[in-house]
């Protein structure tokens, strides 16, 4: 099994049928059941787009506008006093904070990661040594348990080294899991063992063959990761639930739960809006924009 | 499959895989450990002592109406956002598929959703439906319906299964479109020019084609959809009205963490556990076939 | 320059031994190839030179200096690998400089002497490219270059022509040996193709199941091959081997007799080596090959059939221009006493 080619059911293979097709012929569809086509999709998009909308209509008007339903559904004036209001003050802390605490996380696991799991997965495919075998199967093994199902023991461990309240605390436990390790290790079995050879022959040591060969090579596999471990450690839940209970340590996803009052108040629901069009935009930002990597890591991370 | 060249030496491999080794056993294997002997205990009220009760908390659990309870909702809950964030996925996919030019765009636009945390998008499903500024539930309540998840069973459950549905469906169209798009122009032409027309065709060879994409999407959805929502429906029911929504990873955070109840909790873990298990096997078997395919 | 001694050189992986023993010693400057079908473990013994496989026993002597234990880039050889092994995200000009780098020679030398190599091989415009965007022919090139620019004792190269297309690989196999005379450095090549072992070596180790057949110039090879295997393997088309005898001093296939037989060998069964470029057409011989199939090459004429007179089948290669009434035909052929090749058909071995 190679990294790119046999892993994921589909994105991995090219999609260039359409760029060699001949003129359409009669499976192709024109006029009136082109528009229907294209008026599903609009409609679609617009479906899946109306909750984002109404988040961020709500994020631009005022607490008493919303307060008596039915709230406006075009974006009203209080775009800049909302904005500035959650990311400076909040309800229990500024946004900014919170933002600031995602993005330590999010970069922090991805890199994490992205380093522990490039050294291993390098020395299990180049090296032979003692013990090889279990660690392969050890790391193996913490594919299969998502931090979910073992959470109270992990918190036991993560409080017994008095790291609640802390970026260690967030970040640690959720790089121990082998899938980066994995995609590594698949991908450096697909380079030719001949590059390996010629690397010595001209008399590279192996962290030289790592730093000058593999690492350079793993370019895209890196940043296609990146993407992906960006996306999940900026959208963690409950690990950072559990572990912050300090509000200067709140992740930004999971503040957004602590801004709403217990009993009977109303919510800030422009802040809250406001907070949460905040905890989206880095990463749409980053899926947009890396599209085409973020559909590869997709892809390779599914195994 | 093995490298032919190695190099030598066992102090720097031992180096490079010692961080990941040491984060494992300290935040994974000693935890997971610790989760199977608590669930062979039960606490004493004080948290003095722990006393051994073998497969006790097993018992309890398996004889616990509310655990049985969460296992029908889980699987409840879990058919459903599989079926209501695939099939859209499909439709919109296939649509996509029809285009010759601007399916890119139509893709660039739907894959937006997925980049939102499950937590963002309960928040973002519980104000359009909350109970007294909800945009949703008012025009529900205009139509002569009255909208109320918090008191509602079924309704508390259709919310968080659209909330949950909602940002997959960007997931599965990107798998089901790029499928789609491999799909060889020879075969639907062939099949065209036997006369099938489009929604026959789509049953008869497209859909048969994608199968192992489907299968595939199956089981991530299924296993996102019990580990991956505690978010959805922490933020939009807690787990409420009446547990109606308490999945099996809510409950042993609600029954560890809330309820302080270690024993059992521990015993879910391990529960789970073995359902991840059988889910990884699956996915296992799935991806043996895909390597055929 | 330098000179290489294999000393009863064996390897085994685990308990099977797949080199059982080859010794050879070779000049400074001299061009050896070592060909054999696959599997024969010809790969093997340049990967033991080149210190990428250890040496099961036996030794390996570079200048005269046991070389067994040293680490590939200790031995100051360079290998040209079959699938070339150019690092994909370097330019050419740091591929062809990276050994240099990590010996730590200063830039501007490397810089000089990648042009120098550059220019040698027709590379210099090429010299900021990858190699994803350089042609076969061209990353070949790259690979000699990586190699010449060490300035290595021993050049080693591993089937190096293989992934190129039939036309391209005649070129570069004059410019390897161009190349090599140009320079004058010891290299040790390996191929499976024969013609490449036949114009390129100025000696060649004929390979087989881990042994050397026979080590020699290539005409020698051709014309006194020591065994069956290096006689059959060497030459194209291949020699036909028939089973034969010898009777009263004189060579016998059959009931025909083909004239008398060297001096000293006792009477009994021998292998018949006849190679097909031998066979002449002559109306009074009583050889008749009756003919299956014929390939007309322009040049030459190539007639596949049977010999009346043994079973296996036959290969006649008539100069020029032959055409034949197709199927069925007979044509009674000779072949000069002293062209026939002799083998024990105990042993393989050359009896004459």
């Amino acid at each position: 099994m190679t990294a790119t080619h046999d892993i994921g059911p589909g994105p991995a293979q090219p999609s260039g049928r359409r760029a060699a097709e001949p003129p359409p012929g009669m499976v192709e569809r024109r006029g009136a059941s082109l528009w229907l086509t294209h008026a599903l999709l609009i409609l679609g998009v617009l479906v899946v787009f109306f909750p984002i909308w109404l988040a961020f209509v709500a994020s631009t008007v005022t607490q008493p506008e919303i307060a008596r339903p039915p709230m406006p559904l075009w974006p009203g004036d209080r775009f800049f006093e909302n904005y500035r209001e959650a990311l400076l003050s909040g309800v229990n802390v500024p946004v900014a904070t919170m933002l600031l605490n995602s993005l330590v996380m999010a970069i922090g696991i991805a890199v994490g990661k992205i380093v522990i799991s490039l050294l291993s997965a390098f020395a299990i495919v180049y090296f032979r040594f003692p013990g090889r075998t279990f660690f392969f199967w050890t790391i193996f093994l913490t594919l299969m348990l998502p931090v979910e199902v073992r959470i109270v023991p992990t918190y036991e461990v993560v409080a017994g080294f008095g790291m609640l309240n802390s970026y260690s605390g967030l970040i640690f436990p959720l790089i121990a899991s082998a899938t980066a390790t994995f995609l590594f290790r698949q991908f450096f079995l697909t380079i030719p063992d001949e590059l390996a050879e010629a690397a010595r022959v001209d008399g590279a040591k192996p962290m030289r063959f790592f730093w000058d060969i593999v690492l350079p090579m793993s370019r895209t596999n890196i940043a296609a990761l990146f993407v992906i471990l960006f996306i999940y450690g900026w959208n963690q839940y409950l690990w950072p639930l559990l572990i912050t209970t300090d509000p200067s340590m709140n992740t930004i996803v999971m503040g957004i739960k602590q801004m709403f009052p217990s009993g009977d108040d109303i919510a800030e629901w422009p802040v809250i809006m406001a907070t949460s069009i905040l905890a989206m935009i880095p990463p749409v930002i980053v899926v947009v924009s890396m599209q085409k990597l973020f559909i590869r890591g997709l892809v390779d991370s599914e195994k | 499959m093995e490298k032919r060249v190695t190099f030598k030496g066992w102090m720097l491999p031992l180096l490079l895989v010692a961080p990941q080794v040491v984060i494992s056993a300290v935040f994974f294997f000693y935890p997971a450990g610790q989760a199977i002997w608590q669930s062979l205990f039960i606490p004493d009220p004080f948290g003095l002592s722990m006393e051994y009760v073998g497969l006790g908390n097993f018992e309890y659990l398996f004889g616990n109406r509310y655990y049985l309870a969460s296992f029908v909702t889980t699987a409840l809950f879990s058919t459903l956002v599989t079926l209501t964030s695939m099939i859209p996925a499909l439709f919109l996919a296939v649509m996509a598929d029809r285009l010759i030019k601007g399916a890119g765009t139509y893709r660039t636009l739907l894959i937006w959703p997925y980049a939102v945390a499950p937590a963002v998008a309960g928040v973002l499903w519980l104000f359009m439906f909350n109970t007294r500024v909800g945009v949703v539930a008012w025009y529900l309540g205009r139509l002569g319906y009255d909208w109320n998840h918090v008191l509602n069973e079924t309704e508390a459950m259709g919310l968080v299964v659209v909330a949950s549905s909602w940002g997959r469906i960007s997931y599965n169209f990107l798998f089901f479109f790029a499928a789609l798009q491999a799909v060889p122009k020879s075969v639907i032409e062939a099949a065209a020019i036997d006369g099938a027309h489009f929604w026959r065709r789509f049953f008869t060879i497209v859909l048969p084609l994608i199968s192992p994409t489907t299968f595939f999407l199956l089981v991530v959805n299924v296993v996102y959809a019990f580990f991956e929502t505690f978010g959805v429906i922490h933020t939009i029911t807690s787990g409420g009205p009446q547990q109606a929504t308490t999945i099996l990873v809510y409950k042993v955070y609600a029954d560890g963490f809330v309820g302080q109840d270690l024993g059992s909790s521990a015993a879910q873990s391990v529960v789970l556990l073995v359902v991840v298990g059988l889910l990884t096997v699956l996915q296992f078997r799935f991806v043996e076939r895909r390597v055929h395919y | 320059m330098a000179t290489v001694e294999l000393r009863n050189i064996k390897k085994r992986f685990g308990k099977t031994e797949v080199i059982h023993g080859v010794s050879t010693e070779i000049d400074d400057g001299e061009f050896i190839v070592i060909v054999g079908p696959s599997g024969c473990g010809k790969s093997t013994l340049l990967r033991m030179v080149a210190g990428l496989e250890s040496v099961s026993d036996g030794e390996i002597r570079i200048d005269g200096s046991r070389v067994n234990e040293r680490e590939p880039m200790e031995r100051d050889i360079a290998m040209v690998f079959q699938n070339y092994a150019l690092y994909p995200h370097m330019t050419v000009r740091q591929n062809m400089g990276y050994g240099l780098k990590i010996a730590g020679t200063p830039k501007r030398q490397i810089a000089a002497k990648v042009d120098e190599a550059a220019a040698l091989l027709q590379l210099s415009d090429y010299l900021d490219r990858r190699p994803k965007a350089l042609s076969g022919g061209q990353r070949q090139r790259v690979a000699m270059g990586r190699a010449i620019v060490r300035e290595p004792k021993v050049f080693l190269f591993d089937e190096p022509l293989s992934n190129l297309d039939a036309k391209l690989r005649v070129q570069m196999r004059l410019e390897i040996k161009e190349l090599q005379e140009r320079i004058g450095v010891t290299s040790l090549y390996v191929t499976h193709d024969q013609v490449e072992a036949m114009t390129m070596a100025d000696r060649m180790i004929v390979m087989n199941a881990g042994r050397a057949e026979q080590i020699g110039k290539p005409l020698d090879v051709y014309e006194r091959p020591a065994t069956l295997f290096a006689a059959q393997f060497i030459g194209s088309p291949s020699m036909n081997v028939l089973d034969g005898r010898i009777e009263a001093g004189e060579m016998r296939l059959g009931s025909a007799a083909l004239g008398p037989a060297p001096a000293g060998l006792p009477d009994g069964p021998v292998k018949l080596g006849l190679r097909p470029e031998h066979a002449l057409p002559d109306p009074d011989s009583p050889l008749r090959l009756r003919v299956r199939l014929s390939e007309p090459l322009g040049a030459n004429t190539l007639l596949h059939g049977q010999l009346d007179q043994a079973e296996a089948p036959f290969t006649a290669c008539l100069a020029g221009v032959h055409r034949t009434n197709g199927s069925g035909e007979i044509i009674p052929l000779r072949v000069a006493p002293e062209a026939i090749h002799l083998f024990s058909p105990e042993t393989g071995d050359r009896l004459n």
